[in-house]
């Protein structure tokens, strides 16, 4: 009887311990079936998408995904711009392994320079728009130069006091509205003959065809040489620079692109928007993308993605919820890295690096010893 | 602009010395976690978050409502000091064990620890707002809580144009006392052998019989004990605290531990009253409202060019 | 076998000392290797060997002393700038990009020459194709080389041993180097692999590359280095054809001696 009892149980635990598992077998026959599927189907499961993604704001959609507030202006913020810092975020932490914990203070900074040149110029949006990712690729260098060949948890810490730096800042100038924010600021001009004002719906086309934009970027440069270098940076820094790589160049390309892209979801939010101040930029904000990032499986962009949507979704959808989000949020984090590091849907080689404890975070790992004990770091930070 | 230099200059240094202490306090948590782990304990801040409401928690339940003196202040201090010590370093024992432990025994990568560190920091967060501070001290969760005056800012003696008081010479005092006795923990025992020796090499550490996961432990409850002393002294001197209180000020605690070297104790010590003191001075050219800006900059400044800290890292190395 | 005596010199190192604090790891070393031939540098464990690839390759930087390749000083050069003038190696214990599959361990390689950056690949440039299309090509190609060929989509901690190996110097080839540092190629091979190793350097540098060796297998090193440079305690004791070195007693006495002699 007990020993009945005991192997019942065992092969439930062994079962019901698998789901992960299971799951992820489906995934890379999905993953394999997708690798070899000849071009007209993966043509049809992209348009597919792209109608799926036109008719989403139906009311009968709608109805269901967000019953407390209106689903058009929650596809756009949220949703939207979930997606879109976290495919850039995903460019910085999955791709190139480094991890970014102030990416909020590039989104702020897109969308201070489109509201302060919108404002005080009275330049149109595509005008500030360039911009703002201008402003945004630059401020990315201006962080990064000094600080990407640090040991990646300080990189961690140094982007956190950045994202401190920006917001406190933005509070002490009243040139940029102080801890008023500024207010007013410009729509972008009509386009197709659809006027952009407080209808939602242009605004979500517009995040929908930049999001759909990046995706393409971001995929081809990571089947490129850039993308080749980032993972060999990710796997084994030191090796990646003997064969050739510029390692130091790499990663503050990597910040740069994932600045510029934090930069324009802002530039576009500010737009929508009307309204920013300080506050607008809150650390959580930071952290919820790379929640989205880790917890969808970083470096895999669908995985970002539906990670991305479910953060932005689930405490819309569930309202009930919405003052315990954080609270969820960060047990929810402890929880993943426990069970499932990888995330939802990682890559197969993120997830391998994880599991061996080694990869996954670049230069944060021991490998690379800390600047006095070993002689190489003398070396890279002449 | 010289004028205010002059004037500000030797109150800012006493302020900077105070606030120095409570930096040089929660930096021994990061360093000696950073030491032994590798691991940026991005939660102690709420750690030091709970040693503020611990002592808060006992000057409620012991009715004090305005200064005290005499042997009723002592006592209390050291009632206030125990309990906040005992609050934080469980919590961070019990952070160790539920956020850390489970990926340490699993070889997982840094980046999973500190992202389980971020997200145990944001549970601690909402959890105090959203059900402790409700619950225990019937105040809304998000709101800055007071603190009644514990002790009178009595001027106890005047260097030039800055006056010492009291609470400034017992935040000092407590702090430095506290650092040197643990750095006689550390350095004297034979956990704090057992704790320097897993900083310099963990496999060998265990060779040697050292059971790593006490060590682990000690080292938690130790950072965590100080954090609950630096609770104790902020609530005193600074009479607030909010249930993320902790989040600049743990940042800033970092940047003195990697100001003063990471992973050395002494260097904590340094960093924090170097830190406090570069802030308050620039405080004078800036304004108060840029300090924080000041201590990030010095981050970075510091990464840049002596990326080991004045002292140089690692706990090994402390006792030099 | 030619005479390599009269080919030009291709890398120098000239009174070169590295010292790790009180540590010398290698003290005064004058060494010069010439272009085409095949150069083993042997000694006991701890000699100074690896060191001296890390400071050809730029991982450290001498302590005095310079390092000369074509005639150019690398000493204090970054390390992906010494690999783009062309020297490239591999590692004692291997360090492949484990996750990353065969053929893109050797295009990470390649790429080493590639100019496409962000902005060609983003907008998708003929000639960030054209340049992806030939560097599959020539990744291929060097697979088939170093004799792995039909294993360039698996992922490189899935290879046997000896094909990790083979695939580090494919890599590194990839790199087009004019000078190529083995660390212990043969390090865990038995003996047929050995066997078909040594021809693959052979064939290496009959492709018009000059071949530096670190090798404990003294049959393997007597067999085909053209010159051979002994190391002790980070000195340089002897230098020159296999049979000269062979039979210097100072050798003897340090090294072969000690570990018996296996040729």
């Amino acid at each position: 009887m007990r020993g009945d009892d005991v192997t019942n149980n065992g092969n439930t635990a062994a079962k019901s311990g698998n789901p992960f598992k299971l799951a992820g077998s489906q995934l890379d026959r999905v993953r394999d079936w997708w690798a070899k599927a000849p071009g007209w189907q993966r043509w049809i499961v992209y348009i597919g998408l792209i109608v799926g993604a036109l008719i989403l704001p139906a009311p009968w959609i709608g109805a269901f995904m967000s019953p407390y507030s209106d689903w058009t202006t929650v596809l756009f913020f949220p949703i939207g711009i979930y997606i879109l810092m976290a495919i850039g975020l995903n460019i910085v932490v999955g791709l190139a392994g480094l991890l970014d914990l102030g990416y909020v203070a590039f989104f702020a900074i897109g969308s201070y320079s489109l509201a302060y040149f919108g404002t005080q110029y009275g330049w149109n949006f595509w005008a500030t728009l360039s911009i703002g990712i201008g402003v945004t690729a630059i401020s990315g260098v201006i962080l990064g130069a000094p600080t990407l060949r640090l040991r990646g948890d300080y990189l961690a810490i140094v982007t956190l006091g950045f994202h401190e730096i920006v917001r406190i800042t933005a509070n002490n100038t009243d040139e940029i509205g102080g801890a008023r924010g500024i207010t007013n600021i410009p729509h972008p001009p009509d386009m197709f003959g659809t006027e952009f004002l407080f209808d939602p719906a242009p605004y979500y086309y517009l995040i929908l065809a930049t999001i759909v934009l990046v995706i393409i970027f971001s995929r081809r440069l990571e089947i490129s040489r850039v993308g080749r270098s980032w993972a060999a940076i990710r796997e084994d820094e030191d090796a990646a620079e003997l064969m050739g790589v510029p390692t130091f160049r790499f990663k503050l390309l990597a910040f740069a692109i994932g600045a510029m892209i934090g930069g324009l979801a802002g530039a576009v939010w500010a737009s929508q928007a009307n309204f920013i101040a300080p506050t607008s930029f809150p650390f959580i904000l930071s952290a919820t993308i790379l929640v989205a990032v880790v917890l969808g499986g970083s470096g895999n962009l669908p995985g970002v993605m539906l990670g991305a949507f479910l953060i932005a979704w689930l405490p819309e959808r569930f309202r009930g919820l919405a003052e315990y989000r954080i609270l969820f949020f960060g047990a929810a984090l402890v929880l993943l890295m426990a069970l499932r590091p990888e995330g939802l849907l990682p890559s197969r080689r993120r997830r391998a690096e994880l599991a061996e404890g080694t990869g996954g975070m670049g230069s944060m790992g021991a490998e690379v010893a800390g600047p006095t004990s070993d002689p190489d770091v003398e070396v890279s930070s002449k | 602009m010289l004028d205010d230099l002059s004037n500000q200059f030797l109150p800012s240094t006493v302020g900077g010395l105070a606030a120095g202490a409570i930096f040089a306090l929660l930096a021994l948590g990061y360093t000696m976690v950073y030491g032994v782990l590798r691991l940026i304990n991005f939660a102690h801040s709420e750690i030091f978050m709970i040693g503020t409401f611990a002592s808060l928690f006992v000057l409620t339940t012991m009715g004090v409502t305005g200064p005290l003196t005499g042997f009723a202040l002592i006592g209390m201090l050291l009632l206030m000091l125990v309990v906040s010590m005992a609050a934080a370093g469980g919590a961070a024992v019990l952070l160790e064990q539920v956020a850390y432990r489970p990926l340490r025994k699993k070889g997982a990568s840094r980046l999973a620890a500190l992202i389980s560190a971020i997200g145990a920091s944001l549970f601690l967060q909402e959890f105090f707002a959203l059900v402790v501070i409700p619950a225990v001290f019937d105040k809304a969760g998000r709101n800055t809580t007071g603190v009644p005056r514990l002790v009178d800012r009595d001027v106890v003696f005047t260097i030039g144009n800055a006056n010492v008081r009291t609470d400034h010479i017992i935040v000092i005092v407590a702090a430095i006392a506290m650092m040197v006795l643990l750095d006689q923990i550390v350095n004297r025992s034979r956990m704090g052998r057992g704790i320097r020796a897993t900083a310099q090499d963990p496999e060998a550490a265990v060779l040697m019989g050292v059971n790593i996961d006490n060590v682990v432990r000690m080292t938690f409850l130790l950072g965590g004990a100080m954090a609950g002393v630096a609770g104790m002294l902020y609530v005193m001197e600074y009479e607030v605290t909010q249930y993320n209180e902790g989040f600049v000020l743990g940042i800033k605690a970092f940047t003195a531990a990697v100001l003063g070297g990471i992973g050395n104790i002494r260097g904590a010590l340094l960093g924090g009253f170097a830190l406090g003191l570069i802030e308050n001075w620039g405080a004078i050219f800036l304004g108060s409202e840029w300090k924080d800006v000041i201590a990030f900059i010095v981050l970075v400044v510091v990464l840049m060019f002596r990326p080991t800290g004045i002292l140089g890292e690692s706990l090994q190395r402390a006792r030099a | 076998m030619t005479e390599p005596n009269q080919a030009p010199a291709l890398l120098e190192l000239a009174n070169l000392t590295m010292a790790f604090g009180g540590v010398v790891a290698m003290n005064e070393v004058d060494l010069t290797v010439r272009e085409g031939e095949i150069y083993a540098l042997i000694g006991p464990n701890g000699a100074g060997k690896t060191t001296t690839f890390n400071v050809v390759t730029g991982v450290y930087r001498p302590t005095t002393g310079e390092v000369r390749f074509a005639g150019q000083r690398i000493d204090g050069m970054k390390r992906f700038r010494v690999t783009k003038t062309g020297i490239a190696r591999t590692f004692q214990n291997i360090r492949l990009f484990h996750n990353m599959s065969a053929l893109e361990n050797v295009m990470v390689g390649l790429d080493a020459h590639h100019r496409t950056g962000a902005l060609g690949a983003v907008f998708g440039m003929p000639w960030h194709y054209r340049e992806e299309r030939r560097g599959r090509e020539r990744a291929l190609e060097l697979l088939d080389f170093v004799g792995i060929s039909g294993r360039a989509d698996e992922t490189a901690k899935n290879l046997p041993y000896g094909d990790q190996r083979r695939l580090e110097i494919a890599r590194a080839l990839g790199t087009d180097p004019r000078l190529l540092l083995l660390d212990e190629p043969a390090a865990g091979m038995n003996p047929a692999e050995k066997q078909s190793l040594q021809e693959l350097i052979r064939r290496i540098r009959d492709d018009g590359r000059t071949v530096l060796l670190i090798e404990h297998d003294m049959g393997l090193v007597m067999h085909i280095s053209d010159r051979v440079a002994v190391l002790d305690f980070g000195q340089l004791i002897a230098e020159g054809t296999p049979r000269e070195v062979q039979n210097n007693p100072k050798v003897i006495e340090a090294y072969l001696g000690a570990e018996a002699d296996a040729s």
